[in-house]
């Protein structure tokens, strides 16, 4: 039994590979609490966060059990949509299923009046500009579907932009 | 006011890329099927068993397989079926053709059944106990769809 | 065994065809709460959580941390097991051993699928083996198929006969809220229905459902001071698993597993003599022919007797010992929780809480629990 023993490949032994791409479709229902976060970036191009009356904490994306106390949820807060960055990266290795060509920056942003941090893309700026705690803004995609990605990306505030 | 909540659904296509490598025990099987086209089980060092498809491990004995025995290219169809409702194949991202008729064969000095494509799609023509053998393609890739299908054996 | 543990409470969600109005966490959630209302208890009384799905459904793969808004499960002790359609009693089974340990004293067990998010018959296919069954499989469908021409062939099993097994199911099933399908069938129903696969038509098969089950296990100490419910104990447990092909395993349908995992099960129990000792059954039966041969698997007659046995009426609710009171899952099948549900049930029926579908005077009941590649989990609760 030579192969179970961990004897060295012959030269001319073929090792045969079977490649299969398994492709499954799902649809998630989003149901009442984030379908209305999501219509809310389609419709308003808005943020809302959702509050747990027992914690206080501010939650995005909205949920509809507050995992610390496992309250029922239904406070909507409306958000600025502005944020600090908390922390980045760049992608530079490309895979089929990246939401953006490589090299993109991913970050985590801190809405203000949010307690979550809520990962995004951040656009109209390179890795030297960042720099953690700096201040956001959401821009929208002009097509929006009711989906995370009607948000473009966040991008640093300009004062100057006007 | 309360309103009737709108409710959106999120679709998400996944496509996941694999590439299963058969290993050497399992190349040896689907080389012999390309390049000899002849299939070969595998035997059970302790019992005695002969395997397909063929595996390095005797699962009951926990022993190692040793020996190639050539199986079949007949046999006897113990299970079978007709496919007719079709389903969303996620190899081919289509649905599968329908009817289609499959089973589960007994070839011959195997101790293990092989579940393949049957010639036949209609039950009435099909027995459970009745001896069938394999049929080749002309072009072989070293797969198990290098054997088309198993037919009646006339 | 270890120490005695027993469940104190269940709950479930209203199965359906889809759930569309909520997403997975919400479904879970609905199926938690519904059980920590049952036990009259919150989730600081809980312990560890641990949860159950066949992940291949939903594609949302290590939900452990993805679900804990619907589970409760945030910082406490918790696992995921996750083993195909035997899921939701693996979890059971886990929750018994945590309470029986010592280790744990109230253990909330979870198992959910949202079968209308994915595609059901498309997700099975990373259940087959790549290289020799992807071609050709065609679900759980199929795999019965198959197993039902060999077992058809070699006992004379009837159609007619298997078709019973549905009329019964789902004329139960009108006895239970909770369950998907509750419209009563006959026999002509049966074997008109369209073709799937042959020999199995669409009445002989079970929905697809979205749903969740979630039930309590908790140890003596607390089971005899704070149970608002008569406790189902854990009389016997065991768990089997078989060859890596269903190509592997002679007489396919009669389940290898099922047997040798009932012959434990029962020296455990004690049980000599399954039709009269044991009062009730929740079988995982995805479609009519495999309940037949699970009553020869389980001992209730003889190899080849299930189709007699059926015509006989002894599964039926008025006979010797009901087979599927809720409906089973022809009625029902959420996979990730069917498994679970099973186990529910039986408690249901042991606490005596089973209202219109309740079997009089039940005090052992057994649940099996099955999975695609034909392995078993089997339970018997008892009551004090």
């Amino acid at each position: 039994m030579p192969w179970l023993k961990g004897e060295a490949l012959k030269q001319q032994e073929e090792i045969l590979v079977f490649k299969q791409v398994l492709q499954v479709p799902y649809l998630y229902s989003a149901g009442p609490v984030v379908s209305r976060f999501l219509l809310a970036l389609r419709d308003e191009q808005k943020l809302l966060g959702i509050k747990c009356p027992k914690c206080r904490l501010v939650f995005v994306p909205p949920r509809s059990t507050c995992g610390k106390c496992f309250s029922d949820l239904s406070q909507w807060v409306e958000l600025s949509g502005k944020g600090t960055l908390e922390t980045f990266t760049v992608v530079n290795y490309p895979e089929p299923i990246q939401p953006a060509k490589t090299p993109f920056i991913l970050g985590v942003i801190k809405l203000d009046g949010a307690d979550t941090g809520l990962p995004h893309l951040i656009g109209e700026a390179e890795e030297k500009d960042l720099v953690m705690g700096m201040r956001l803004e959401p821009v929208f995609q002009e097509k929006r579907t009711g989906h995370i990605l009607d948000i473009k990306y966040f991008r640093p505030v300009n004062k100057d932009r006007a | 006011m309360t309103q009737e909540p709108k409710l959106l659904e999120v679709s998400s296509q996944a496509n996941y890329p694999y590439n299963y490598s058969a290993g050497r025990l399992l190349s040896f099987f689907f080389r012999a099927l390309r390049d000899q086209q002849k299939i070969y089980g595998r035997k059970c060092s302790k019992c005695g068993k002969v395997y397909i498809p063929p595996r390095p491990v005797c699962g009951p004995c926990f022993a190692e397989t040793n020996e190639w025995v050539e199986v079949g290219p007949k046999g006897t169809l113990e299970c079978f079926t007709v496919v007719y409702f079709t389903f969303l194949d996620p190899m081919t991202g289509k649905k599968r053709p329908v009817p289609y008729g499959y089973g589960l064969i007994k070839l011959d000095r195997a101790d293990t059944r092989i579940q393949h494509f049957l010639s036949l799609n209609d039950p009435r023509k099909i027995r459970v106990g009745m001896r069938v053998e394999a049929v080749f393609n002309e072009e072989r890739e070293g797969k198990l769809s290098d054997i088309k299908w198993f037919r009646p054996v006339e | 065994m270890g120490r005695r543990a027993a469940i104190i409470a269940t709950g479930q969600t209203v199965h359906k065809s889809k759930r569309r109005e909520v997403n997975i966490v919400e479904l879970i959630h609905e199926a938690v709460s519904d059980c920590l209302k049952d036990a009259e208890m919150t989730m600081a009384d809980i312990d560890a959580v641990l949860i159950g799905n066949m992940e291949h459904f939903e594609g949302v793969y290590n939900a452990d941390l993805w679900a804990v808004d619907g589970t409760g499960a945030w910082l406490k002790h918790g696992m995921k097991i996750t083993t195909g359609g035997t899921t939701g009693a693996s979890v059971a089974h886990a929750g018994y051993y945590h309470v029986a340990s010592g280790m744990f004293d109230c253990v909330l067990c979870v198992g959910w699928e949202k079968q209308s998010d994915g595609d059901t018959t498309a997700g099975l296919i990373f259940q087959a083996d790549p290289l020799f069954e992807r071609a050709t499989m065609s679900g759980a469908i199929g795999t019965f198929a198959l197993a039902a021409s060999e077992y058809m062939n070699r006992f004379g099993i009837t159609e007619e006969q298997a078709a019973r097994v549905a009329v019964k199911n789902r004329g139960n099933a009108l006895n239970n809220p909770c369950a998907h399908l509750r419209k009563a069938i006959t026999i002509e129903n049966v074997l008109q229905s369209t073709p799937l696969a042959y020999p199995i038509k669409l009445l002989d098969m079970c929905p697809t459902s979205d749903g969740a089950c979630a039930l309590l296990v908790a140890s003596e100490k607390i089971a005899k001071k704070k149970s608002p419910n008569p406790p189902a104990w854990f009389k016997a447990l065991s768990t089997r698993h078989d060859q890596p092909f269903n190509s592997d395993l002679p007489l396919l349908i009669n389940m290898r597993s099922l047997r040798d995992a009932a012959k434990e099960a029962y020296a455990q129990a004690g049980i000599k003599n399954p039709l009269k000792e044991i009062d009730v059954a929740e079988l995982y039966e995805p479609c009519t022919f495999a309940e037949l041969s699970w009553y020869e698997a389980l001992g209730f007659c003889e190899l080849g007797q299930g189709g007699k046995l059926m015509d006989s009426g002894a599964t039926q609710m008025s006979g010797e010992l009901p087979v599927n009171p809720s409906g089973g899952v022809i009625s029902t099948n959420c996979i990730g929780a069917t498994a679970m549900i099973r186990v529910a049930e039986a408690a249901i029926q042991v606490m005596g809480k089973g209202g219109a579908r309740q079997v009089e005077g039940a005090k052992i009941a057994l649940a099996t629990g099955f999975g695609g590649s034909f392995w078993t989990e089997l339970t018997i609760l008892e009551r004090d």
